[in-house]
C-alpha cells in the first residue's frame, strides 16, 4: 500500500464491495477499510441469504414476474407507508439490472431453499449464502486492484464545510490518516453498540441479542452526525425478531430463528401468556414478537409445545428442552410449575374443534373465551413429551442513518457534501422508516453501493 | 467394529446446524439428503460422509467457521467420519489398521512385491517366450494376479454389504445404480452446483482443477484396466500373445491411459500440497498422498516399461511395474482406492432416497 488511494470505502459488506467494484471499474484507485478481521469480514451481509428483485419474466433463479407496482405495494404494506417513494422506486427498478451484474461479478444463485418456496418468485437466493457472495466480491475487487485492509476501524472523518478533508483509522494498534478525494461510508448501523441501543431503547436493550456482526458499532455514523451531516430515521427504531434465547450475544445469524410460535403458547417468566400466538403466519409475525418479548420482564419469553407439533417447523440450531410433564418442563426452564400448569390448562379448555387444523394456512382453529385469544392453530397442549424453547429479542439492524439523495450523496446544512456518499444499512433509513421486507436490505446495498461507487469515482476522476 | 462415536457426534452437531441454516443447499448432494432428515442416525451420518467429496465449498461459504463458537468445518467432520467408516467396515478386520499406515503399507508392498516378483522371475525364468514373457511366463503372472485381483474385490464386497446395512439401504435397484454411475461419470458433484468447480487449492477460489485431474485419474485408470483386460481377451479368446504392436488394442488403450493416469495423479498430488489440510481428515493426509503417488507410479512405470521394450532394463522394470500394480490391487480395500466403491454405494443409496422421496 504505497500510494494514497483516490477513494476510501469504509466497511467491508455488500454495499462497500459493490461501491468498490464500480469505482475500480471506473478507473479509480480504491482502498477498503474493514474494521473486522478477515474471518469475520463482510458485516451483516455474510449472514444474508437472498435479495429481492423486480423482474419481467423468469430471471436467473426467479420464476414468473415481479413488477415494480407489486414490489412497491409489498414494501408499503410492511412500512405502514413510512417510505420515501422516489428512492424506494429507484431501488426497485434498479434491482432487475443488479441480478445479472451480480452474476457477472462472481455471485452465484441457487433455487429457493427447501422450506422457502413462497419466495421463489420474489427473492433470489445466493449459493452458499451471503458469505459466498462476499467472498466472490472480494475476489472480483482484488482482481480489479482494490486494496483491502482488515482490522482497520475508521474513527473519524474531518468535515470542512462541504468536504471531507481527511479521515483517521486504527490498524495494528496505530492511528493512520488518509486524505482521499472521495469517501463512501458503508459501515452498517449501530446495533452492536449496546450502550447506544440502551440510550435509545432503555436499559432493557442490554438484554437484546445482536443477530449479526459485532463490528457495526456506528462509530462513523455517530462521528458524522456530530458534525452536522444530515440524519434520517428514528433512533429508537430497530428491526428486532424473536430468536432462540440460547443464541450467542453476536453473530448467531439465521440458525437461531425459531418458527414454532404459531403451534405453541408463549408465556413470560411468570408463566402467563401475553399475545395471540396464532395471529398470522410466522414470516409476517416474527418481527412483532421481537418487540413483544422485549416488553416482558427480563426481556424473555418461553415457547411451550407438545409432541404433536414438534415436526411442523424447521429444526432450529439448539434442541428443545424436553420433559414428560409440564411441571418438569417448568422446572427445567425456571418457570413457576403450578402457574404453567394453570396457564396450559386454561388454554386447553379454551380450545375447541381442531379438525380443521392446517399448519401452513390460517386455519381459524381458535380459542374461545380466552384473553389473549389464539386465533389460529389453537390445539391443546396435552401430548407428552412437552418441549420448550426460550425466546429473546434479536436485533437485526437499526434505522437511524445518514440521509442521502438519489445519487447516494450525503448532505450537511441543506448542501451536498461534495465528496461523501453512503450506501447500505447506514442510509437505509432514507428509504424505509420502519418495518422491513425480506431481501430488501441487500437490494438497497447493491443498488446504492453501485451508485455511490460510480459517483465517487466520477468525482475522484474529475479532481 | 463401530465408527467412533465422538466423530459421529461431532458431525451430527454440525449437520444439525446446517439443517437450521440450509444456505449451502445447492453445492452438492450432501445438503438435500441432510435437509430431508430431522434427526440423524449413525447410519445417516455415515451416508452423508460418503456423499461428501471434500470440495470445501461449504466451508469457505460458512458464516460459522472458527473463530465463531459454532466452529463449523463440515468438510473435515465428514472426512473424519468417512475415513473412520471405511476402517470400521474393513474386512478382514485386522487389515483396518492399514488405512492409518498407508504410507508404510505401500512402501512395504512395493519393496515386497518387487522383491518377490523379481526373485520369481529370476528363479523360474522361462526358457522361451517373447517380450515380457521372456522374463516372466504368462502362467506365472496369471497365477499371481488373479488372486491378487479377486481377493481384494471379495473383501470389498463384504465391506460394501456392511455399508449397505449401516445406511439402511433396501433392495438394490438397477435404476439407482445407473443413476449413481451417471452422476459419478460426469463427476456431477464436483462442479460445485454452479458449474464453477470446487474450492480446494486456493481458499475460496472456484476452479475445475480438482475435477479435471480426478477425471483424468479415473479415466486413465479405467483405460489401463481396459488395456489389461483386452490383452487377456486377446490372449485367451484369440490366441494372440503379447508383445502387442503399438496399434493393438492393449496399447491404444494403455498408452493414453498411462499418460492420463500420470497427469491426473500428478495434478492431484500437487493440488493436495496447496490445499488446507485442516479441512480434511488430518490423519489421512499422508496415506492419501502416498496412494496418489502409488497410482502415479503404476502409470509411470507402465509407460517406462513400454518405452524400454527390448532393453535389458526390462528385467527389473517389469517386476517393478508389476510390484506397483500388485500393491495397488492388494491395498484397494484398505486405502483411498476404496473411496470409489463407497462413493458408488453412497450415490446409489442417495438415488434410492430421491426415488422414494419423489414417490
Ligand atoms: C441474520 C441476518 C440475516 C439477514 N438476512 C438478510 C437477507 O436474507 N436478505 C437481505 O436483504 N437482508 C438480510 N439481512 C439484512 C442485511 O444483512 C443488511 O441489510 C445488509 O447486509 C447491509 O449491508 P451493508 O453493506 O450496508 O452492511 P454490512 O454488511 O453490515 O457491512 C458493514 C461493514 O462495515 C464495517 N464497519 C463498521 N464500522 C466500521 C468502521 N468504523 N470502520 C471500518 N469498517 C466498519 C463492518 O465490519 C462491516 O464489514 C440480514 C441481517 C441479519 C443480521
Ligand atoms: S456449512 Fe455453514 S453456511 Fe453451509 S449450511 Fe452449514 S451452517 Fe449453513
Ligand atoms: S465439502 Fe463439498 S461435497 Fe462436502 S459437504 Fe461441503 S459442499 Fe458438499
Amino acid at each position: 500500500m504505497t500510494t494514497d488511494p483516490d477513494i476510501v470505502v469504509i466497511g467491508g459488506g455488500n454495499a462497500a464491495l459493490c461501491a468498490a467494484i464500480e469505482a475500480a471499474e471506473a478507473g479509480a484507485r480504491v482502498r477498503i477499510l474493514e474494521a473486522a478481521p478477515k474471518p469475520y469480514r463482510g458485516g451483516n451481509s455474510r449472514h444474508t441469504r437472498n435479495f429481492r428483485c423486480m423482474h419481467h419474466g423468469p430471471l436467473g433463479p426467479l420464476v414468473d414476474s415481479y413488477t415494480e407496482e407489486e414490489y412497491f405495494a409489498d414494501l408499503m404494506k410492511v412500512t405502514g407507508g413510512e417510505t420515501d417513494e422516489d428512492l424506494a422506486r429507484l431501488a426497485i427498478r434498479a434491482s432487475e439490472d443488479c441480478l445479472p451484474w451480480m452474476e457477472s461479478h462472481g455471485v452465484r444463485f441457487q433455487p429457493s431453499l427447501s422450506g422457502t418456496l413462497s419466495l421463489a418468485r420474489t427473492n433470489a437466493f445466493f449459493l452458499g449464502g451471503g458469505k459466498g457472495l462476499v467472498n466472490a466480491y472480494y475476489r472480483t475487487a482484488e482482481a480489479l486492484g482494490v486494496e483491502v485492509l482488515y482490522e482497520a476501524e475508521v474513527t473519524h472523518l474531518e468535515r470542512e464545510d462541504d468536504r471531507i478533508t481527511w479521515l483517521d483509522y486504527t490498524h495494528e494498534g496505530q492511528s493512520h490518516r488518509l486524505s482521499p478525494k472521495s469517501v463512501v461510508v458503508a459501515a452498517g448501523g449501530f446495533q452492536a453498540d449496546t450502550d447506544w441501543l440502551a440510550r435509545a431503547w432503555g436499559p432493557a436493550a442490554k438484554n437484546f441479542l445482536i443477530r449479526g456482526t459485532p463490528y457495526n458499532r456506528g462509530v462513523v455514523l455517530a462521528d458524522l452526525l456530530d458534525q452536522g451531516v444530515e440524519q434520517v430515521g428514528d433512533p429508537t427504531q430497530c428491526h428486532a425478531v424473536a430468536i432462540d434465547g440460547r443464541a450467542p450475544k453476536f453473530d448467531g445469524g439465521i440458525v437461531t430463528r425459531l418458527d414454532c410460535v404459531p403451534f405453541s403458547i408463549v408465556v413470560n417468566k411468570e408463566a402467563e401468556r401475553f399475545y395471540d400466538e396464532g395471529e398470522d403466519v410466522w414470516p409476517k409475525r416474527y418481527a412483532i414478537w421481537g418487540r413483544l418479548v422485549a416488553a416482558q420482564p427480563d426481556q424473555v419469553g418461553y415457547v411451550i409445545i407438545d409432541s404433536k407439533s414438534l415436526k411442523l417447523f424447521m429444526p432450529s440450531v439448539f434442541p428443545p428442552i424436553e420433559a414428560d410433564t409440564l411441571e418438569e418442563l417448568a422446572g427445567k426452564m425456571g418457570l413457576p410449575p403450578d402457574k404453567l400448569r394453570a396457564t396450559v390448562e386454561g388454554f386447553n379448555a379454551a380450545c375447541g374443534d381442531t379438525s380443521g387444523f392446517h399448519p401452513t394456512e390460517l386455519d381459524g382453529v381458535a380459542t374461545t373465551g380466552l384473553t389473549p385469544p389464539k386465533t389460529n392453530w389453537a390445539r391443546p397442549i396435552n401430548q407428552p413429551p412437552f418441549y420448550g424453547y426460550s425466546l429473546r429479542t434479536g436485533v437485526t439492524f437499526t434505522y437511524l442513518g445518514l440521509k442521502v439523495d438519489a445519487r447516494a450523496q450525503c448532505t450537511a446544512g441543506n448542501r451536498p457534501v461534495s465528496n461523501l456518499w453512503a450506501a447500505g444499512e447506514t442510509m437505509a433509513g432514507s428509504i424505509l422508516g420502519q418495518g422491513y421486507l425480506a431481501g430488501f436490505g441487500m437490494t438497497i446495498g447493491t443498488v446504492f453501493g453501485r451508485i455511490a461507487g460510480k459517483e465517487a469515482a466520477a468525482h475522484a476522476n474529475a479532481t | 467394529m463401530q465408527t467412533q462415536p465422538d466423530l459421529i457426534a461431532e458431525a451430527r452437531r454440525q449437520a444439525e446446524i446446517c439443517n437450521a441454516c440450509r444456505y449451502c443447499e445447492g453445492y452438492c448432494s450432501v445438503f438435500p439428503a441432510l435437509h430431508a432428515e430431522r434427526a440423524f442416525s449413525d447410519g445417516d451420518i455415515t451416508q452423508l460422509a460418503n456423499l461428501c467429496h471434500n470440495c470445501r465449498g461449504c466451508y469457505y461459504a460458512c458464516q460459522y467457521t472458527a473463530p465463531h463458537e459454532f466452529d463449523l468445518n463440515l468438510p473435515r467432520a465428514l472426512a473424519e467420519v468417512r475415513q473412520d467408516s471405511w476402517k470400521a467396515l474393513a474386512w478382514p478386520r485386522g487389515f483396518a489398521a492399514l488405512f492409518d499406515r498407508a504410507g508404510v503399507a505401500i512402501a512395504a508392498g512395493l519393496v515386497l512385491g518387487f522383491a518377490v516378483l523379481f526373485a520369481l522371475a529370476q528363479a523360474v525364468r522361462p526358457t522361451g517366450g517373447e517380450g515380457f514373457y521372456a522374463y516372466m511366463s504368462h502362467g506365472l503372472m496369471v497365477a499371481i494376479f488373479t488372486p491378487a485381483f479377486l481377493l481384494p474385490l471379495a473383501a470389498l464386497a463384504v465391506s460394501l454389504r456392511g455399508y449397505w446395512r449401516t445406511v439402511e439401504g433396501g433392495a438394490l435397484r438397477l435404476s439407482d445404480i445407473a443413476a449413481a454411475c451417471r452422476s459419478a461419470g460426469r463427476m456431477k458433484n464436483l462442479d460445485g452446483g454452479h458449474g464453477d468447480g470446487c474450492n480446494f487449492e486456493d481458499e475460496d477460489r472456484f476452479t475445475h482443477a480438482r475435477r479435471h485431474f480426478h477425471q483424468a485419474t479415473l479415466y486413465g485408470f479405467l483405460l489401463c484396466f481396459a488395456s489389461t483386460s483386452s490383452g487377456t481377451i486377446l490372449h485367451y479368446g484369440f490366441g494372440l500373445e503379447a508383445p502387442y504392436a503399438w496399434y493393438s488394442l492393449p496399447k491404444l488403450l494403455g498408452v493414453p491411459g498411462g499418460i492420463l493416469l500420470c497427469l491426473g495423479t500428478g495434478g492431484l498430488a500437487w493440488l493436495k500440497t496447496k490445499a488446507d489440510p485442516d479441512l480434511g481428515a488430518r490423519a489421512a493426509w499422508g496415506g492419501e498422498m502416498a496412494f496418489v503417488l502409488l497410482l502415479f507410479a503404476v502409470g509411470a512405470s507402465g509407460l517406462i516399461l513400454y518405452a524400454a521394450t527390448g532393453l535389458a532394463a526390462v528385467g527389473w522394470l517389469l517386476p517393478l511395474h508389476l510390484g506397483t500394480v500388485l500393491t495397488l490391487f492388494l491395498l484397494t480395500p484398505y486405502s483411498k482406492m476404496a473411496h470409489g466403491f463407497y462413493r458408488m454405494a453412497a450415490l446409489t443409496r442417495d438415488a434410492a432416497r430421491k426415488r422414494e422421496a419423489a414417490a
